[in-house]
């Protein structure tokens, strides 16, 4: 059992937007009794709110031997049914307003606004006996490919995180990441593991309601990605009157060196923490963090290794760079590296694939006192919004689309940009990766250019893209 | 431009929506306002009419008809 409900009993575990109480003591009892419905370990997809009936599946899920594969409630329609095809999952547990959405399955059994659907012709594709959960790491650029979480990774990135943010029963998180997101969903492993409580809204920062909820029901913690606080600047947020706030945290890319150290100055003056973490859905959820008392003296630094794992730079050929402010890719080693990915079915039956060494695509540097900063990419991927965003897979999508067309695709965090050579694509192209990702419009800038620069190879030269990006 | 016209021009411009589909549009009614959107839309109308909101106002502005309401009656936009 990965939590332990019933050593908590009358403690609140959840609470909800309309403020309504969910126990421990029921937590355990509905999971029991979804899990019975379910009957067997097998595949289920989970298509997740920030609700009380996404949490309770989710937990009845792992705690007994289900494997889930946690999905956004929004994703787009065919994604949606790409992945199921692909997966043929046995059940799906979905809110009861997505009912009648799945062809081919039928509502065996509903509660807390949830349905669980069983498949009339679900496939029994193996599942390793390791594995305990998938989550989508690109999902949004339309690729079938899971990351298989173990029992034990989950397991030893909780208790490392309880351990280095301190987290015990008085704690009373406020939801602001979905929870199929790696980083919302440590947030609700964390706590439950910790006996605290979790206030669950789908109410976003720029609403009255999750202010009102966050000050009536007294949320001591919540985390962001760097877009969330700089909404948060922007709210004014170091005006707010927010008594009952203990700490923050950031992860999913990135923080501008000036807004992180805004955020850990003004934590400081009013007794608060401010924590930068690193991390990634390979890894579970967290690698590095920056201790909240080095906040302000190390600002722009993503920390060092959380508890029980370990970080090292590496140069091109793969040696260790032991001295300081030399840059490398960033490896982490511990015991919450997942097993590998998933890209069909059959590939659920798969052992584990990287032993423990996680090599991140992150090129970083060392400072002198063994604090680590993010210096720039090996891979080619964005963050938006905090979701890792493949540049290939990118590519591939729209070629896929528009059949072949001439196009690649770069810029920076929080922008996507894509060239074209076509100007009769700009449009349609925008429209489609809007629709496909989810990002917001603003976020995806179409360019068209006369050629796209390669190399004699027919490579594509990245580094001249980079004058477009304003 | 009257204020009317600005008002309608920072959704038109922000949100990507035309004329005839401002009226009744609410936060996340459309999937461009979402909280991204949202601040976009919130620089725009600042911008439009010179102004600096009160945070309280911003998480108010939950509609394209509430929006009117908070800048005429805090800000002294008239409609």
């Amino acid at each position: 059992m990965m939590w332990n409900f019933s050593s908590f009993g009358n403690n609140t575990a959840l609470i909800d937007d309309s403020g309504k109480k969910y126990t421990y003591s029921e937590l355990d009892t509905a999971g029991k009794q979804l899990a019975d419905a379910v009957g067997k370990r097998c595949l289920v997809f989970s298509f997740c709110l920030n609700s009380p009936g996404s949490v309770i599946g989710y937990t009845s899920f792992i705690n007994h031997g289900i494997v889930p594969a946690l999905l956004s409630a929004h994703l787009e329609k065919d994604l949606r049914k790409d992945l199921i095809e692909t997966y043929k999952p046995s059940f799906i547990w979905a809110p009861s307003d997505m009912e009648g959405e799945f062809d081919g399955y039928e509502k065996v059994y509903s509660a807390y606004d949830y349905v669980l659907m069983k498949a009339a012709n679900g496939s029994d594709a193996k599942l390793h006996e390791d594995l305990a959960l998938l989550l989508t790491t690109s999902g949004s650029t339309g690729s079938p490919k899971f990351v298989r979480q173990s029992y034990e990774n989950i397991k030893s990135n909780t208790e490392s995180i309880i351990e280095y943010l301190n987290i015990d029963s008085s704690e009373r998180a406020i939801t602001t990441l979905p929870m199929n997101y790696t980083y919302g969903l440590s947030i609700i492993n964390t706590h439950l593991m910790a006996g605290a409580t979790i206030i669950l809204t789908e109410k976003t920062l720029m609403q009255k309601e999750f202010w009102e909820l966050f000050k009536k029901e007294e949320a001591t913690s919540f985390g962001g990605v760097p877009y969330t606080y700089e909404m948060l600047d922007r709210l004014r947020f170091f005006r707010m009157d927010l008594p009952s706030l203990r700490y923050m945290t950031q992860a999913g890319g990135k923080l501008t060196p000036e807004l992180h150290k805004k955020f850990a100055e003004h934590s400081i003056e009013n007794g608060r923490e401010f924590i930068v973490m690193y991390g990634q859905c390979e890894a579970t959820a967290r690698m590095g963090y920056l201790p909240a008392e080095y906040s302000v003296a190390k600002y722009g630094s993503m920390g060092i290794a959380i508890p029980g794992g370990k970080l090292l730079i590496i140069d091109v050929d793969g040696k260790e760079i032991e001295e300081p402010e030399v840059s490398g890719e960033l490896v982490y080693e511990g015991p919450n590296v997942t097993l590998g990915y998933a890209e069909c079915a059959e590939d659920l039956s798969k052992g584990d694939e990287r032993n423990g060494r996680l090599e991140t695509g992150d090129m970083a540097k060392r400072d002198e006192d063994g604090f680590y900063y993010i210096v720039g990419r090996k891979k080619r991927f964005l963050k938006i919004f905090g979701n890792r965003t493949n540049l290939d897979e990118v590519d591939r999508m729209i070629k896929t689309e528009f059949g072949n067309v001439d196009c690649t695709s770069g810029g920076v965090d929080d922008c996507l940009y894509i060239f074209v050579t076509d100007d009769n694509l700009v449009e349609p192209v925008k429209k489609f990766v809007v629709e496909k990702t989810g990002f917001h419009h603003s976020a995806i800038k179409v360019v068209k250019l006369d050629e796209i620069p390669k190399n004699d190879s027919g490579k594509v030269l990245y580094k001249e893209l980079e004058k477009y990006y304003s | 431009m009257s204020n009317k016209e600005k008002y309608n021009q920072a959704f038109m411009e922000t949100l990507e929506v035309s004329e005839n589909e401002l009226a009744g549009l609410t936060y996340t009614g459309i999937p461009a306002w979402d909280s991204v959107g949202h601040m976009a839309l919130m620089a725009a109308v600042e911008d439009a009419f010179d102004i600096m909101m009160e945070t309280d106002d911003i998480i108010d502005f939950s509609s394209y008809e509430k929006g009117m309401e908070i800048l005429s009656k805090k800000y002294d936009v008239e409609f």
